[in-house]
């Protein structure tokens, strides 16, 4: 009996929801091999790593929180990707957003005008986007790899957020510590929940989740960016424009990571720090595609992304296993999605040699 | 201001040496069709494990051994997941590389801040003594004085061999290699794995010979400039050499600069070779056509040997 | 037999590619055998094909562009000697045979014809004693096909069998001296072509009488509605095809057909014509109104319709619903409020598309690769035609599509010429665009010829123009020269 791949007539509905699923659970049982070679209980580790982080109101809470940024940034991201526009530089664009909210903060550290935080999540996103605008003006008039620029620009802003904390924007009440004041209270984000640290940039991305339905699912444009993603010369027929897209997808992306990382340091952060971010613009590029690009899927794989974070957290604490297991999940998840992905195209067929020899009967 | 000159000279060549095994390999990889982005997650994983193995055993040739493999083996990772099951190459390269900087992470979280003994510089009696020349081209370790070789191997091979020959071909039309009768995704496999061996040959570079230490996501982008270079160099080998010391001289100018009397934030500083990146990108992308004609014409598009 | 030459005969999509690439060893067989000098045979691969003595020339070639002729060569042998032996022996073998080539030139840089030299070179160096041609002519000019004939003619005379696979009825009888019959995957006759008819080869071949256009009679003299005049265009692809000073009209309730050898500037005219590729303004009307900047949006709004030459990825996009298909040029009507979709609207409008013709699918979800070549056909030109044109430019309508979708097509678009539109044919198949056209015009190396009224010419001097002819005839041969070397800088 072999095994053989056949392409299917149509992509299958079916298993493009199932194949996210899969790849979960296949992520899960290779944690729990992972856990067991490391010389724990699987048991007590997938309790530590995926229930206890949970397990009250606080834990969900934060659930949500980290959900927040992720799922943000993945639904500009995906709509890029819908098109084949590759904005990696997400990390930046958040950080850039940092830069500029948290910069009005620091500028008006004394403010308690309610116009102080609107005015930090327009700045942030903006920032986000004039830094993602690079890439845009480099892809479209001098034809550059959007990825690799976009990527470069993640080092860059890293280093200029590094530099503004160490040097110009440094406490200046503070120790030498590379750290900015803390914003006002008038420029943080309000919280959602008591006893939590869930914030209002929650809402923020739920409007952002549905905003990005009806731009995929019903709106003209939205379909443009499809059938520029799956067929390149379809959509120079249709007289879809390239630039155009390239710029739209770049622009939402880079505004959305932006308002992210306003919320993040408007929210659980209060300031400014050399690490604001442990990688939510590189999760993101995950969420995104196990979310199958759609928003409704982004939602719930910025949960199970979230989870993961939390759980390296906690199994850091509880069983000493190093916070890198985060990392490394991730990377398997998306390998597992990747791989699953086979199926939505093509199914598997058992080829049985009895056939075979019975047809070469009949034949002779 | 000359021994400056000539300290830079000679940091540029090592510092511009993981960058010409890296690019090197990719090269190859490409010029068969296959986009591997995920160079920088190889580098990463042949990084920590050259430095777990030189750690454990204490003999380095063990541990740069152990880089090309466990490179070879992330490349065989790619291959199947692109050439056998035929998921994007995009996004399977960005999985590689995010999976290779948990899993090396991951690794190596007991080797941080360790120091191993890295490879001694072979020096050439007599010609190590000349002025400047000796200082300059005489005195390194011998993985520096391979990637030479590599690089008129890799030249020679591409050029002058059939095996080159069909490399190319398949890297422009795959459909065509395959009525011809050439097991095309076999041949993408050797390319994709070469890719993968020099990467990680790249980071035990750095790991082993160059630092020699291992920190978290040492690599710092390396893998990413590599790629550049190969579309910098229209993946022309040569190219690819003059490009990997030109960044090796931007990464080594950053630390003289201030003997120059330039007074820079060392942070600002430090972004120069992702600028540099950037800008050579856009100067030799400009010109559409020279990147049509070179490029590979098959580069990153799923081959289905179906019918 | 040693030395015959025998046809297989199929319309398009009856199995005839499939079953060459059986016997070359590119595809596998599920099941059955095949004799080879009367020893059963199992070929796995073309290496193996070719160690037998097997060689095929492919429909689309296998060469690389890049690559010189030599090279090229190389890679298509098992065994060959160092480049300069291996050049002096495509010198020796190419002259034999009266297919000049040079070993030296980059294979981008030769026309349709040459690549094809190279092919039938490449075979005849592995002296094979069985050579495949599939479809050999669909790409030569009348002129060129005859050449083709003696090359072919000589090769049997010394011994070597050709199996020759066609739809051409014509050529079929003029060369070969058996024929095997294709239907639908299943061998459904033999015959001697030699003492068939046209007629009775065509009725095995689709087991009915070869379906003929209804023609009403020639239109009216229109007004004119698709204008080019002295359009002149650098091609973007680097083994494009320059345009240089084409003066066209098309009138309303005409059909002009404009023949030529494939890679002579019809990708780039067509895409000067659509708006893809943007021009001086004036060089290209509709009506009075200049629409040379214009991207092919807003010329579709002022009544252009366009059906390109390739279905899947341009189109259509392949794995979208025929819904979501229409959508790609019909968007008026209301089917787009406010930069939103309706979907109720854009899915009546393709399901019109589907009955009025004929579309065999499992309706307007079905993904637009789910469907045959001719049935995807069908509804690419419904989607262009039914949204009322007053220009509709088509390339290759019949491409690789069944003969009874292949029908219905070129009445759909006499129909629309009797309506009084102005309709625009790009065409390799000579025959068809004698069939449908009013005036035929000839590109060659990035002119084009004046347009004749097809009644007015033959054939055999259309071939003569798609050779050139044309250019030397208003004594412009040197600019064709200079054109050609331009293109190849």
């Amino acid at each position: 009996m072999l095994l053989r791949l056949e392409p299917r007539p149509q992509p299958s509905r079916l298993m493009a929801w199932c194949s996210p699923l899969i790849a979960a659970a296949l992520m899960l049982v290779t944690g729990i091999v992972v856990f067991g070679l490391l010389g724990q209980s699987p048991l007590a580790a997938f309790k530590s790593f995926f229930i206890s982080p949970i397990d009250d109101l606080y834990g969900l809470g934060e659930l949500g929180l980290k959900a927040t940024p992720l799922a943000l940034i993945a639904v500009g991201l995906a709509i890029g990707f819908r098109a084949q526009v590759w904005n990696i530089g997400a990390e930046g664009q958040l950080t850039l957003g940092a830069i500029c909210g948290g910069g009005l903060a620091l500028w008006f550290h004394e403010s308690t005008s309610g116009w102080l935080l609107p005015g930090m999540l327009v700045l942030g996103a903006l920032g986000g986007m004039a830094w993602a605008a690079i890439p845009a003006f480099l892809r479209t008039r001098c034809n550059t790899n959007e990825i690799l620029v976009s990527l470069m620009l993640n080092y860059v802003a890293l280093l200029l957020l590094a530099y503004l904390v160490n040097g110009p924007w440094r406490n200046p009440e503070g120790f030498a510590f590379p750290e900015s004041r803390m914003f006002p209270e008038a420029g943080l984000l309000p919280a959602l929940l008591a006893g939590t640290r869930l914030h209002a940039g929650a809402l923020i991305t739920l409007a952002a989740v549905a905003l990005g339905w009806v731009l995929m699912s019903r709106s003209f444009i939205g379909f443009q960016m499809q059938v520029a993603g799956l067929a390149g010369d379809a959509a120079r027929y249709a007289g879809f424009s390239r630039e155009r897209l390239v710029w739209i997808s770049l622009l939402i992306s880079g505004g959305l990571a932006g308002l992210a990382g306003v919320g993040e340091v408007a929210g659980p952060i209060g300031q400014l720090l050399p690490n604001i971010s442990p990688g939510y613009g590189y999760a993101a590029i995950i969420v995104a595609f196990v979310g199958r690009l759609h928003p409704v899927g982004i939602l719930l794989a910025s949960l199970l992304m979230s989870l993961l974070y939390l759980g390296g957290e906690s199994a850091q604490l509880e069983l000493g296993l190093p916070s890198a297991v985060t990392g490394l999940f991730q990377g398997l998840l998306l390998f597992f999605l990747l791989a699953a992905d086979l199926l939505i195209r093509f199914r598997i067929r058992r080829v049985r040699r009895l056939r075979l020899a019975v047809a070469k009967e009949s034949a002779s | 201001m000359n021994e400056t000159f000539i300290a830079i000279l000679i940091g540029t060549l090592g510092a511009g040496t993981p960058l010409v095994y890296a690019a090197l390999g990719e090269l190859v990889t490409e010029r068969c069709g296959v986009l591997n982005l995920g160079v920088e997650g190889m580098m990463l994983m042949g990084a920590v494990s050259a430095f777990m193995a030189t750690a454990v055993s204490g003999n380095v040739w063990l541990g740069i051994l152990a880089g090309i493999l466990v490179g070879m083996a992330m490349a065989l990772l790619f291959g199947f997941l692109t050439l056998t099951l035929q998921a994007n190459q995009v996004a399977t390269g960005l999985a590689l590389t995010i999976f290779g900087l948990g899993l090396s992470a991951f690794l190596g979280r007991e080797y941080v801040s360790q120091v191993v003994q890295g490879l001694p510089p072979i020096i050439i009696p007599g010609l190590s003594d000349l002025p400047i020349l000796g200082a300059l081209l005489f005195r390194h370790d011998a993985l520096l004085y391979l990637s030479f070789v590599l690089f008129a191997a890799v030249s020679w091979f591409l050029y002058h061999t059939r095996a080159g020959l069909l490399l190319r071909a398949i890297g422009e039309s795959p459909e065509s290699g395959h009525a011809l009768g050439y097991k095309v995704i076999a041949i993408r496999y050797l390319a994709t794995l070469f890719g993968g061996a020099m990467a990680g040959l790249a980071g035990a570079y750095l790991a082993v010979v160059y630092t020699p230490m291992w920190v978290e996501g040492m690599t710092a982008g390396r893998g990413w400039i590599a790629l550049a270079l190969v579309v910098f160099a229209t993946w022309k080998p040569l190219r690819v050499l003059l490009g990997a010391y030109l960044f090796g001289g931007v990464t080594i100018l950053q630390f003289h600069v201030q003997a120059f009397g330039v007074e820079l934030p060392s942070q600002l500083l430090s972004t120069l070779p992702y600028l540099a990146t950037i800008v050579v990108l856009v100067l030799i992308s400009r010109d559409a056509t020279l990147i049509r004609l070179n490029a590979p014409a098959s580069l990153g598009k799923t081959f289905y040997p179906g019918a | 037999m040693p030395g015959e030459v025998h046809a297989v005969l199929g319309e398009n999509g009856a199995g005839k590619s499939t079953l060459m690439k059986i016997i070359y060893g590119v595809v596998k067989a599920d099941a059955g055998e095949m004799r080879w000098e009367g020893q059963q045979v199992t070929v796995t691969s073309p290496a193996q094909a070719r160690k037998l003595g097997i060689g095929m020339v492919f429909q689309h070639f296998s060469l690389f562009e890049t690559l010189t002729v030599a090279e090229n060569i190389a890679l298509g042998l098992d065994h060959p000697p160092d480049m300069k032996t291996l050049s002096g022996r495509i010198r020796e073998v190419s002259e034999r045979y009266g297919l000049p080539l040079d070993p030296n030139r980059l294979v981008h840089a030769l026309s349709v014809g040459e690549r094809q030299r190279v092919e039938i070179v490449r075979c005849l160096l592995q002296e094979p004693r069985l050579l495949i041609m599939d479809e050999p002519t669909s790409v030569l000019t009348p002129q060129a096909v005859e050449r083709l004939f003696e090359t072919l003619r000589r090769l049997s005379a010394e011994g070597v069998s050709i199996l020759y696979i066609s739809h051409k009825l014509e050529e079929i009888r003029a060369l070969c001296h058996s024929a095997t019959v294709l239907r639908a995957g299943k061998v459904s006759g033999h015959a001697d072509p030699r003492q068939e008819s046209a007629g009775s080869l065509a009725r095995m071949m689709i087991g009915r009488e070869l379906p003929v256009c209804r023609h009403s009679a020639p239109a009216r003299e229109g007004e004119p509605r698709l204008v080019v005049e002295g359009l002149t265009l650098a091609s973007d692809d680097p083994f494009g095809t320059h345009l240089h000073n084409i003066d066209l009209t098309v009138r309303a309730g005409e059909i002009v057909g404009i023949a030529g050898v494939s890679g002579n500037g019809q990708q780039e005219l067509l895409a000067a014509l659509s708006g893809e590729r943007l021009v001086v303004n004036h060089t290209v009307r509709l009506g009075n109104l200049p629409v040379g900047q214009l991207g092919p949006a807003a010329r579709r709004v002022l009544g252009l319709g366009f059906v390109p030459e390739e279905r899947l990825g341009r189109g259509a996009v392949p794995e979208l619903s025929l819904t979501h298909n229409a959508l790609l040029t019909a968007r008026r009507g209301g089917m787009v409020h406010f930069g939103l979709i309706d979907f109720a609207r854009v899915r009546a409008f393709a399901e019109r598309c589907i009955r009025e013709f004929a579309v065999k699918c499992g309706g307007p979800e079905a993904a637009a690769k789910s469907l045959s070549g001719g049935n995807l056909q069908k509804f690419i030109v419904g989607r262009e035609v039914l949204q009322e044109p007053q220009v509709l430019v088509v390339a290759q309508p019949t491409w690789g599509v069944d003969v009874g979708a292949a029908a219905a097509i070129r009445q759909a678009l006499i129909d629309l010429r009797d309506r009084g539109v102005a309709v625009l044919v790009v065409s390799e198949e000579l025959e068809e665009l004698f069939e449908i056209s009013d005036r035929i015009a000839v590109i060659f190396h990035g002119r084009l010829s004046p347009a004749k009224p097809a009644a007015a010419t033959t054939p055999e001097e259309i071939g003569l123009w798609m050779g050139g002819a044309f250019v030397q005839d208003s004594g412009g041969a040197e600019a064709a020269n200079e054109v050609r070397h331009a293109a190849q800088a």
